[in-house]
């Protein structure tokens, strides 16, 4: 347990200070303006897209927490699916270089 | 066939959503077997799918994040992930990309830059085919000499030990990384990442593509814990990665979780699928995958030197065809190994 609570405060500190790493998956953003154009839209979608408008930090905060809740949830099911082939998903038997 | 098409509310876009889900398996499975993001081989995928690209950045690393939580999770639970490792590897890739970024700050006052990056990327793509091919042929000689001595070679040998050597420096402190079967100086991975960092840095690249090697050349990891611990990194960097894109408003949600739907069956099945392959074979379908990068990259610097619109096309078919094949290899070979696992174990009960 200690271990686990090493390995996630160390994580937290990473993350804390990470720089634009992350960032790198294409050319550095220019600065733009994008209003999510609300007409048409009804329900969780209208929600959704009014709080892209007038919220970013709510809007940001939420999709940061819910997409790895997805990951993991859809990681559970595949897990699942995975488990019902018969195959052994504790161990690796190949240990080479 | 309006039912085939999503609405997407912020970019406004309909977009084919099956097409979404494929595009997310297939780098899904690549991504959990190889250990990497793979945003290099999503953007062409979402270009052709008519993804907006303003929306592409964001949305790619957001979905990113998802599935390497999901590989992470079932590569840990294999043994495959040596979190100091990858904690120490990230400190030092951390510093190491800034240090590109402002390398190339500095370089584009220069002009030009965007070209000569372009050639470093493959030359260096090249040097790391090169290295897995050197390997492969390095250590079949090496089981060729074991056969002809009547001896069986190491299960932990490899073709290519330049590790061996950076593994004699024994600068405090030194560590015992337990899942990587190493006893280095801490300072190793923490270089090799800074190395790592400074070169994803200057090429605009995330760095899943040269960590993965240099973890196995350089820090000495066995192949199925370079990939686990590859992919922890990866994971620490996408979350991050859609928080800062998110709040520039450039991530889709709704196209994420298409995405992920595809992307958390495929992580999951990519990253069992290695359980199936040895070592060296991974680096060799790595390897091929490099090159397969390199080619499409190369193709798209003439295309756009000579202002050649066919051969970007050939580009983008290039990678995603050379790309889709190796899919069918890995889970080809992967199913197959199922099939006699399950069929040993129902030997083995009756």
């Amino acid at each position: 347990m200690k271990k686990l609570f090493a390995i996630i405060f160390s994580v937290i500190g990473l993350v804390s200070m990470l720089p634009n790493i992350a960032l790198a998956a294409g050319q550095k953003a220019p600065p733009l303006v994008v209003v999510a154009y609300t007409k048409g839209l009804s329900g969780l979608s209208l929600w959704w897209a009014n709080l892209y408008n007038d919220n970013m930090l709510l809007f940001t905060i939420l999709t940061g927490c819910v997409t790895p809740v997805a990951g993991i949830l859809i990681g559970f099911v595949a897990d699942y699916l995975l488990s019902l082939t018969g195959i052994d998903l504790t161990k690796r038997e190949l240990a080479e270089h | 066939m309006e039912w085939l098409y999503l609405h997407m509310p912020i970019s406004g876009v309909d977009l084919f959503w099956p097409g979404l889900v494929i595009l997310g398996l297939g780098v899904g499975i690549l991504g959990g077997f190889y250990g990497m993001g793979g945003a290099w081989m999503i953007t062409p995928g979402l270009n052709i799918l008519g993804f907006p690209m303003a929306f592409a950045i964001g949305t790619d690393i957001a979905h990113m994040a998802g599935k390497s939580i999901v590989s992470t999770i079932r590569h840990a639970k294999f043994g495959n992930v040596d979190y100091p490792l990858g904690i120490a590897m990230m400190l030092g890739t951390m510093i190491g990309f800034e240090v590109g970024a402002q390398i190339v700050m500095f370089l584009e006052r220069i002009g030009k830059v965007d070209l000569y990056l372009r050639i470093i990327y493959l030359i260096l793509l090249a040097f790391i085919f090169a290295t897995v091919l050197l390997d492969y042929a390095k250590l079949k000689k090496k089981e060729k000499l074991a056969k002809e001595k009547g001896e069986q070679l190491d299960k932990l040998a490899s073709g290519v030990t330049w590790y061996k050597t950076l593994h004699k420096i024994k600068i405090p402190p030194v560590m015992n990384f337990k899942e990587a079967q190493i006893r280095v100086s801490i300072w190793l991975p923490m270089i090799v990442g800074f190395a790592t960092g400074v070169i994803a840095g200057l090429l605009g690249i995330g760095g899943g593509l040269i960590r993965m090697p240099a973890l196995i050349y350089l820090v000495g990891c066995p192949t199925h814990v370079a990939v686990g611990t590859d992919l922890f990194e990866v994971m620490i960097s996408g979350l991050y990665g859609t928080f800062t894109y998110t709040w520039k408003g450039r991530t889709e949600l709704l196209a994420v979780f298409v995405m992920l739907i595809g992307a958390g069956i495929g992580a999951q099945f990519g990253a069992v699928a290695t359980k199936y392959f040895k070592g060296i074979i991974i680096r060799v379908l790595f390897g091929s995958a490099v090159c397969i990068a390199a080619l499409s990259i190369g193709q798209k610097l003439i295309a756009r030197m000579y202002d050649l619109k066919w051969l970007d096309d050939v580009s983008t078919v290039t990678i995603l065809g050379g790309l889709s094949i190796l899919m069918v290899i890995i889970v080809v070979k992967a199913v197959i190994g199922m099939r006699q696992e399950v069929k040993m174990k129902k030997m083995g009960q009756a």
